[in-house]
């Protein structure tokens, strides 16, 4: 948390003159039992009209001054902390995207999302209410005390001991209740995962016939929630009496000892009233500095969850300079490469050697969890090898600029994304400043021409969040046309073909062929059909390479791509 | 109007809930009022004790200490009170709480499946938690603060008017204008919010697309564009926050400043009938004392009533919707001399059956199909053609609309659904896992099995194999999404449940696009061992299990279009013999 505060650095003003203005607002507060004791004494004692006036109206003008104060403090808290939280929400969405795949996998995208949007707007709330109300309320119950202090000391002392009881009192019903509060919570999840149980798994609870054996569990879980909430509402349920009876114990105390000391002449009425008004001010104060703390803990607690997402490191240590690469043999080059991911058991590659020319189509086929996409991954550098070395046009990936690297990569993810904005708008992710010709001639290429034919507004037709309004074939074609803009060196295809049809699978496989500038190309798939005529077929199992060739080859000498044949082919069509 | 009858039946509702509890709530109801009494009293009680502090040598000691011990007496009894106080009210909305869950969550139990699956799981969840943790909320401060408020301000007045009657009403009319003051503000700066919340939506909206899919704008080094797009609203952002959030934290120095002003007068007009400005008046030191606290006591429940109306009409809003939850239509019941079918051996009738699920597009318009057992049925046609409707029908997760179904040739709507349920074995393509561990979800038809029934199950579905090399075997804990397992997994999973059973009927769906060919044929292999002498349904996906069924549904846009064997279906040269030839092409 305290790393964060170099966001507010722009607004080291305002967070010193919030504070200050409220403070000075609390004393003006602090004041009022003291006139109030001066009309008592002064005015009535002496039947004094024109005293009295004179002091109401001095009453009034210490809340014209109060509140201005306070409305001045407020308007500084509010720069202060909405500032302060664009400035760390700016700096955290740069951040992100300066995270490698590995740390955004470890921290994952929902939790990131969280960070960056119910997270800020916690912190937001916490460091206002920290700069407006932290040091008010300690402010004023010491304050009341000092005041009781200069009204007098010998009876002052009932503050001494009354704040500490008091303070002993809140806290320890806060500290008491809040791992309760977590705990409630839990138990509240527990009954939110019954339901929804119970909702998505409703087909399998309905054959087999668990209604009965599910509402028993319910029940259950309900009862533990109630009784838990219950427990905690006795304990919370403490706090006003408990420090309703001290604070009155500490009046009944005042009033004796006034008793005393006003018979001896050491004290006048209007002097016990005051006292008593201090006495009063402090109950409410406490109350409120204790709801804050609850407040600002909370604050806090997203605040180190910022600050730990902002504290990850990209573990892609890169290069400044671009390499200089002469005409190299092969356009990528796998040397014993091995890739274990963070946290995982087992390596999910295990010495993939392979090479492959400028200009060849490479298919890359294996069951799901072999390690396909893992592969192709590595060559955008994505994932870092943890041993061996990937090799782009000679030059190790380590070694190139990410932003080199990439551009010579066009890559189609498995998941067909788009994204709001025009169809223009999202082929220029590939090329900033792509024609509408280039991008026809792309999306052509990947077969979706007729889409945008289609379209009456054209390359201007706009895509909702998600591509919503697109179906997942036409999703698929886009996102192959995006990579396409981008007229990359090295094309991946990673399984993007799965939504398309037999015939328009087909007809994008021959269009990629004849593509101007020849790029190499990487297609993944599940299915032989998509790559059987590749110029080299890479057979993963289990992450490691079990053959390579071309289809012909390797239905002879590889039983793992004869068996992937075959459970596609012959078996149904004998 | 409407809104009114509509929030006055949700109230009716809610009392009837509470009518449980009506001893509780009459003490909780006697205890407020005690406890607000006897609060307004301590005031007095001091106010006396001060009145009897005059001067020197002027001080009624006795007096003072008898009034001092019955301050002690009053404030005991007091937090006594408000304690019980505080915790019958906890008591009783936790209660109302779990009551209204309880039946909630029956009510999910006997919903139709139509309902279900029409409505966002999510949306129903938030109802049965968030909804009635809302609600709870605003019953307790309904209980609390709205009560023992209006309380508070009867005593005071009374109290009050005891006293001086001027000076209540100083009290009385400036009191309110607090409640204007943040009524205009409130109205003034909900624009400002509304601005706000948009703007949230918007960033929100584009954090979820780049932060969502940071690795796709990583792989097209997007993140300059995405970070100036962020930029443009993060600022817009920065503007309209400062303006909501300065301008409604005007109201707590607005209103404070007119308590202020109140104080001010009571001060004021106090004082001057205490040095006798008029005539009759008894006023005193000590009872401008109590007039200044009361100033304070009475302003409280106007500066917080508004919060607790919003907070009270939002808790309404939710309990609207969970009760029209609760109230939904729930699934036709058993017949009360429904049939409890023993064990079947495999005879469906299928007669005239109509069925759609929206009554403007029909789907299955007139299905005629007898099955004798031991028979498979395979139903085929491209995905969305409405294959898992007839499953739908089958289990009775739907009813037919006209027509009939029958079972050893009992109508299945005479039969308990447990019963019939209980005869078939389903394993669909949706693999849904409870979480648990995996014992639990194997046997879920048959909690009692053996644990050597449990492993041959498994072995006999290929998991057991997976199953051993888990860190826990058996006793592994999954998640609901299955966790660490694979969807082939999962389906494996599913069928174990199912082969532990060994129900006399089966539906299945088969295998995904999702699973690899080679675990796809361990699956076919475990369907097959499942299906020898059962009748089964199977929506089929492979020729190979196409072609051995002994009746092919072909499914198109919901309706039945052919119904035969292979070979009877090839030589139709119909649907079924394209669709057949074109994925043997391929």
């Amino acid at each position: 948390m305290k790393k964060l505060l170099v966001y507010l650095k722009d607004y080291i003003k305002e967070s010193i003159l919030g504070p200050l203005f409220k403070l000075l607002e609390a004393s003006f507060e602090l004041l009022v039992p003291i006139v109030i004791k001066s009309i008592v004494d002064i005015g009535i004692g002496q039947a004094d009209k024109g005293y009295i006036v004179k002091m109401c109206l001095l009453l009034v003008l210490l809340g014209v001054v109060g509140m201005v104060c306070s409305v001045t403090a407020q308007y500084f808290a509010a720069k202060a902390s909405v500032g302060f939280v664009t400035k760390l929400r700016r700096a955290l969405f740069k951040h992100i995207g300066q995270l490698s795949y590995t740390e955004i996998d470890t921290l994952g995208t929902s939790s990131m999302i969280t960070r960056m949007t119910s997270d800020m707007n916690q912190v937001q709330t916490g460091m206002n209410l920290t700069l407006r109300l932290l040091l008010r309320s300690p402010f004023i119950v010491f304050g009341a005390m000092i005041m009781a202090f200069t009204v007098d000391a010998n009876a002052a002392l009932t503050f001494v001991v009354a704040i500490p009881a008091l303070s002993v009192v809140v806290f320890t019903i806060m500290l008491l209740s809040i791992p309760l509060y977590k705990k409630v919570q839990h138990r509240l999840d527990r009954v939110l995962n019954s339901t929804r149980e119970n909702l998505t798994g409703v087909r399998v609870i309905r054959a087999f016939r668990l209604e009965e054996k599910e509402i028993t569990e319910f029940d259950r879980r309900n009862e533990e929630l109630t009784a838990t909430q219950k427990f905690v509402g006795r304990i919370s349920a403490l706090m006003n009496p408990l420090t309703y009876v001290i604070i009155n114990l500490a009046i009944i105390w005042l009033i004796h000892i006034g008793a005393i000391r006003v018979s001896a002449g050491l004290l006048t009425q209007g002097a016990v009233l005051a006292l008593y008004n201090y006495m009063s001010q402090i109950l409410v104060e406490l109350i409120k500095f204790a709801n804050l703390i609850i407040s600002i803990t909370k604050a806090v607690a997203s605040g180190n969850r910022i600050s730990a997402v902002l504290d990850v490191k990209s573990s892609l240590e890169e290069k400044e300079t671009t390499p200089q690469n002469s005409q190299a043999e092969y356009a990528v080059e796998f040397r014993h490469v091995g890739l274990q991911y963070k946290n995982a058991a087992g390596e999910a590659l295990t010495n993939i050697n392979f090479s492959v020319r400028p200009g060849e189509v490479v298919g890359i086929i294996g069951g799901t969890g072999s390690g396909k996409s893992s592969l192709v991954n590595m060559i955008p550098r994505f994932y870092d090898a943890t041993s061996g070395e990937v090799i782009v046009d000679g030059t190790n990936v380590k070694d190139y600029p990410l932003i080199t690297l990439r551009d010579k990569i066009g890559i189609v993810p498995q998941k067909a994304v788009l994204f709001k904005g025009s169809i223009r708008e999202n082929m220029r992710w590939g090329n900033k400043d792509a024609t509408d010709e280039e991008i026809m001639d792309a999306i052509n290429m990947a077969q979706g021409g007729e889409i945008v034919v289609q379209k009456k507004e054209g390359l201007d037709f706009i895509i909702e969040q998600g591509g919503k309004n697109l179906s997942g074939g036409q999703r698929q074609r886009f996102t192959i046309a995006r990579a396409l803009v981008k007229k990359p060196e090295i094309l991946i295809l990673d399984d993007s073909a799965s939504a398309l049809d037999f015939a328009t699978d087909a007809a994008l496989r021959k269009a990629l062929r004849e593509m101007p500038g020849n790029p190499t190309l990487f297609i993944v798939s599940q299915r032989t059909s998509s790559i059987q005529f590749a110029d080299k077929i890479v057979v993963l199992d289990d992450g490691e390479i079990v053959g390579i060739g071309k289809h012909d080859e390797l239905l002879e000498t590889c039983e793992v791509y004869r068996e992937i044949y075959d459970s596609q082919f012959k078996k149904e069509g004998k | 109007m409407k809104k009114e009858k509509s929030q006055i039946d949700t109230l009716r509702k809610v009392l009837k809930y509470i009518k449980e509890y009506r001893t509780l709530l009459t003490i909780s109801i006697v205890l407020a009022a005690s406890t607000v009494a006897l609060t307004l009293y301590v005031p007095i009680l001091i106010g006396n004790a001060i009145d009897c502090i005059i001067g020197p040598d002027n001080v009624n000691f006795k007096a003072v200490a008898q009034i001092l011990v019955r301050i002690a007496f009053t404030v005991g009894i007091t937090a006594i009170f408000e304690w019980l106080m505080y915790t019958i009210n906890n008591n009783i909305t936790y209660q109302v709480v779990r009551d209204i869950r309880k039946k909630a969550f029956r009510k999910i139990e006997i919903l139709p499946l139509s309902y279900i699956d029409a409505h966002s799981h999510g949306e129903i969840v938030s109802r049965i938690i968030a909804d009635v943790d809302q609600f709870a909320e605003g019953l307790l401060i309904g209980f609390t603060q709205l009560f023992t408020g209006i309380v508070t301000i009867i005593g005071t007045l009374i109290f009050m008017l005891t006293i001086n009657v001027k000076i209540t009403f100083i009290v009385v009319i400036l009191t309110p204008l607090s409640l204007f003051v943040a009524n205009f503000i409130a109205k003034r700066t909900y624009s400002m919010f509304k601005l706000q919340s948009e703007t949230r939506g918007e960033q929100t909206s584009l954090i979820e697309e780049m932060i969502g899919n940071a690795k796709v704008v990583q792989a097209f080094s997007y993140q300059e564009e995405a970070l100036k797009k962020f930029d443009e609203i993060n600022e817009r952002l920065e503007k309209c926050s400062l303006r909501a959030v300065f301008f409604s934290s005007l109201t707590n120095p607005l209103t404070r400043f007119i308590n202020s002003l109140v104080y001010a007068s009571v001060a004021l007009a106090g004082a001057i009938a205490i040095i006798g400005g008029d005539v009759g008046s008894t006023m005193t030191v000590g009872g401008l004392s109590i007039f200044l606290s009361y100033a304070n006591q009475y302003a409280k429940p106007f500066n917080e009533i508004s919060g607790v109306i919003t907070e009270m009409q939002n808790a309404f809003a939710c309990a609207a919707r969970v009760f029209e939850l609760i109230e939904e239509q729930p699934q036709i019941p058993d017949a009360e001399n429904a049939i409890v079918l023993e064990k079947a051996s495999g005879n469906i009738l299928f007669e005239n059956v109509a069925f759609s699920y929206v009554s403007e597009r029909p789907l299955i318009r007139n299905l005629n199909l007898k099955v004798k057992p031991g028979q498979r049925v395979a139903i085929v046609g491209p995905t969305g053609s409405g294959k898992t409707t007839v499953i739908n029908l089958l289990m009775r997760f739907y009813d037919v609309n006209s027509g009939s179904i029958e079972v050893e040739g009992i109508d299945i709507r005479n039969i308990t659904r447990n019963s019939l349920r209980e005869n078939y074995g389903m394993v669909l393509q949706d693999t849904w896992m409870k979480s648990g561990t995996i014992r639990e979800n194997i046997t879920m038809g048959k909690p009692e099995a053996s644990e050597e029934e449990i492993i041959a199950a498994a072995k006999a579905a290929h998991a057991h194999s997976f199953i051993k090399r888990l860190e826990n075997g058996y006793d592994t804990v999954i998640s609901e999404e299955g966790g660490t397992l694979s969807q082939g997994q999962k389906q494996l999973l599913s069928i174990a449940r199912v082969m532990l059973c060994l129900p006399p009927m089966l539906i299945l769906d088969e295998a995904t696009s999702s699973i690899d060919t080679r675990t796809e044929i361990k699956i076919q292999e475990a369907f097959a061992r499942l299906m020898q002498g059962r009748t089964s349904f199977i929506v089929a996906h492979r020729l190979s299990t196409i072609r051995e069924a002994d009746i092919i549904l072909v499914m198109k846009d919901g309706d039945i279009i052919e119904q035969g064997t292979h070979d009877e279906l090839l030589s139709l040269k119909g649907f079924y013999a394209n669709l057949y030839n074109s994925q043997f092409v391929q």
